[in-house]
């Protein structure tokens, strides 16, 4: 595969992943605020944009927020502009995705574009969680049965994992990072509701752990659950998956290093123990994370995209 | 045509119509298409047409505008109803089109390594190399196989008399290929029963015909070539023919930026290291291919490749330089180059030129302005040109001035009434004019998939067929 290619790949699984982030992120914090005080909702606000590494440039008002982050084309994280990061990634891909999951990608570019902060504003559940978020669930249905599942569909599936390790570890690290609010147990047992249904983990967490809310245990299941397809050890499983898969087509040992760091991140959370982690403090194992995520995409750039010429000769 | 419907507007006029004898009689061929769209309940056209234009629009079969808004895509108009050639008719195309694509061949090998033609006064040396497409950097290189246009589209069109006559040799990076490809997927879903029942001849091997092309021109020694086609990349008008053509054959779509050379080998930039690249199918322009060759502003080429090229390490399609041939003041000595080289006569006429710089015709044509057609020599796409029976006196001020600062690049045909055609125009048939670009491949040997692009003006009165200047297109069934 054209290296080009795999470039675009991979940033149509960020970028879609990003989408639905940052759509899902509004949507429950919008719900959340019904049930909170004004003080609340502001460090609501304020805790959003960091989840997102950004940082409105005005009063922090909820409406220009979320016109902010849904709208503004100048800001590159808002929805319309990961959308149509997407979109663009996969017009110069056309001849390698299926069509139907062009016409997907097309239909939900369009549909961002079309849409108005005035619908938005009347009904957000209708807009993101409807709108957005099923659109990308379906764009991942008609990947998995439209499309081989190949060399193609791997770059696709290590975008889109890389980018949820790296967010859930985010996440989990600014809910964790600020003093637990003991004084107001409501606001607290919402804080967590929030955290767990940022990541749609609430029904699988109550399954596992009834609805008996604990940060440890949400901490154990949003990093280390083998099963949710919303915990850091399920996304470091399926990068080591497409990292095997795609170095598998390469020539000689030029995938091995790249190879040993997506099995180190996944062994580390294979063999974890969440009372370890917590006692040798959970900010430095989740900085540890992002950081090894920061490190897999270096490695899988020089190794299989911009190479240099000389180490590639044969 | 009988006074009923859907036929109310169709009128004969002097040009050749493709579809009527007489005013009462359509010609045999069209006998049962004729038939049949009598019986078409009144709404029914309508509804398949609208069939069609959703059939394009859901598979993004555009072209894109240039303009300001970062490249507008859009669909080629379409027209319903196909353009129908008897097997008599294709047969002098196909014959006219492999000889003249021989000799055009031949010349272009001749004028970059013995000049025997200019040697022979046939070709006056200095048209030849006044002409902005002429390369020097391909003087005495040889090509593979001595194949310097590999894949052409010629325009041809058809005269008051019947006889079919070439307006242009496209033989650079002729496009519109994919059109005809999908025009026959659309037609045969809308209009199934009637294609079944007329036996008309098959086209859907283009792709692998092409491929076939391909693979001959690789070099020697390379067994399994590998094949790219390179795309100046998604801004690009035809973007979309570039992906479907890929797709096609199953070869990968490059772009400048994922070939390099080195050693005077190309590599492509692959997920599993370099992939050595033996035969491009370019669909870039040959001033833009090789930075370090030609325009070093270019984006879109790969530095180094006509050095790679010239070492015979790898094959372009088609050659570099063969924008020579298909300029239009040497287009006037085709006929001259066909029986210089292959000793005969040619099966399908020129139409008449007037080379600009010579005086005497130039006086002829600055006194004849408002009744012949203008072009520069080495536009395509239907710029640059004045039309005088539809133009303005301002307009042919203008192109006076042009002429007279520079006579070599202009030359000047007369007002051709191309055949008109019936098409589907706001619920009625209406005679339009058209034109046909079949194309022909030459790798072992010469091949036309029978059938080709046939462009229709759909403004009335209008000649111009380009998909950039109002025209659409047709299916064209080639029948048994």
């Amino acid at each position: 595969m054209l290296s080009r290619v795999a470039d675009s790949l991979y940033w149509i699984g960020r970028y879609l992943e990003r989408t639905e982030h940052t759509a899902r992120l509004l949507d429950v914090n919008l719900a959340l605020m019904l049930d909170q005080t004004p003080a609340a909702a502001e460090r609501r606000w304020e805790r959003m944009q960091t989840y997102l590494a950004w940082q409105y440039d005005g009063i922090p008002q909820t409406y220009a927020l979320v016109q902010a982050l849904t709208f503004d084309v100048n800001n590159p994280g808002s929805l319309v502009s990961c959308i149509g990061a997407a979109r663009e990634n996969a017009r110069q891909v056309r001849e390698q995705i299926s069509s139907e999951m062009w016409e997907q990608l097309n239909r939900l570019y369009l549909q961002v574009k079309r849409a108005t902060m005035e619908q938005l504003w009347h009904e957000p559940h209708e807009f993101l969680h409807n709108g957005l978020k099923e659109g990308i669930h379906l764009f991942q249905g008609i990947t998995n049965a439209t499309l081989s599942h190949g060399e193609c569909w791997h770059w696709l599936r290590l975008g889109q994992f890389i980018e949820r390790a790296n967010a859930t570890a985010i996440l989990l690290d600014v809910h964790f990072a600020e003093p637990s609010g003991a004084a107001d147990a409501q606001a607290n047992y919402l804080d967590w509701v929030g955290l767990l249904k940022s990541c749609t983990a609430f029904e699988a967490y109550c399954n596992v752990y009834t609805a008996d809310i604990r940060p440890e245990r949400i901490a154990e299941f949003l990093l280390l659950n083998a099963e949710s397809p919303r915990s850091v050890r399920f996304a470091a499983d399926q990068i080591a998956i497409s990292i095997q898969a795609i170095a598998a087509n390469t020539l000689g040992r030029r995938g091995d290093r790249v190879k040993r760091l997506a099995g180190r991140l996944q062994a580390s959370l294979d063999y974890g123990q969440v009372d370890e982690i917590m006692a040798d403090g959970l900010s430095g194992y989740l900085a540890s994370i992002q950081q090894q995520c920061q490190q897999i995409h270096t490695n899988v750039y020089q190794t299989f995209i911009s190479y240099p010429v000389e180490t590639a000769l044969v | 045509m009988p006074d009923v419907a859907p036929f109310r507007q169709y009128q004969l006029e002097t040009a050749y119509d493709e579809l009527l004898l007489n005013p009462n009689t359509p010609r045999p061929h069209y006998r049962l298409l004729a038939e049949r769209l009598r019986e078409l309940p009144p709404d029914e056209l309508a509804r398949r047409q609208q069939a069609a234009d959703l059939a394009f629009l859901n598979q993004g079969i555009t072209f894109t505008v240039y303009g300001r808004d970062e490249g507008t895509e859009r669909i080629f108009p379409y027209d319903l109803l196909p353009r129908i050639l008897t097997a008599k008719e294709w047969d002098t195309i196909e014959r006219g089109l492999a000889q003249r694509v021989t000799a055009l061949n031949l010349f272009l090998r001749d004028i970059y390594h013995e000049e025997t033609i200019l040697k022979a006064g046939i070709v006056p040396r200095e048209l030849v190399y006044s002409c902005r497409h002429f390369s020097r950097q391909m003087r005495g290189v040889s090509v593979p196989r001595d194949r310097y246009i590999s894949i052409v589209g010629t325009d041809l069109i058809r005269l008051p008399s019947g006889q079919f006559a070439v307006l242009e040799d496209n033989l650079r990076v002729p496009s519109g290929v994919s059109y005809m490809l999908a025009n026959r997927l659309v037609m045969k879903r809308v209009f199934p029963q009637l294609f079944a029942s007329y036996g008309v001849r098959s086209i859907d091997h283009y792709g692998q015909a092409l491929l076939a092309t391909l693979r001959s021109l690789a070099p020697q020694g390379r067994s399994d070539p590998t094949i790219v086609l390179l795309t100046p990349g998604v801004f690009n008008s035809a973007y979309y023919e570039h992906t479907f053509l890929a797709r096609q054959m199953g070869v990968e779509l490059v772009e400048g930026r994922d070939l390099i050379v080195h050693d005077n080998v190309v590599y492509m930039r692959t997920t599993a290291g370099l992939r050595r690249v033996d035969v491009i199918y370019r669909r870039v322009d040959d001033e833009f291919i090789d930075p370090l060759a030609f325009r070093h502003d270019s984006m879109l080429g790969v530095a180094g490749l006509l050095n790679a090229y010239r070492a015979g390490n790898v094959a372009l399609a088609n050659a570099l330089g063969t924008g020579v041939a298909d300029d239009k003041a040497i287009y006037a000595y085709v006929p001259a180059m066909i029986k210089f080289y292959l000793d005969q006569d040619p099966i399908l006429p020129n139409v008449e030129t007037f080379l600009l710089s010579d005086d005497r015709q130039r006086q002829h044509v600055l006194h004849n302005l408002d009744s012949l057609v203008v072009k520069a020599v080495g536009e395509s796409g239907g710029y640059d040109m004045l039309i005088g029976p539809h133009s303005t006196l301002e307009q042919r001020a203008q192109f006076r001035d042009r002429i007279i600062a520079n006579p070599r690049n202009y030359i000047a045909q007369p007002t051709l009434a191309l055949s008109k055609a019936p098409c589907f125009i706001d619920g009625q048939l209406e005679a339009r004019h058209v034109d046909l670009r079949p194309y022909i491949l030459f790798g072992d040997q010469i091949s036309i998939v029978p059938g080709g692009l046939t462009r229709v003006a759909l403004r009335r009165g209008s000649l111009v067929v380009n998909s950039s200047q109002g025209g659409g297109s047709k299916d064209t069934w080639v029948l048994y």
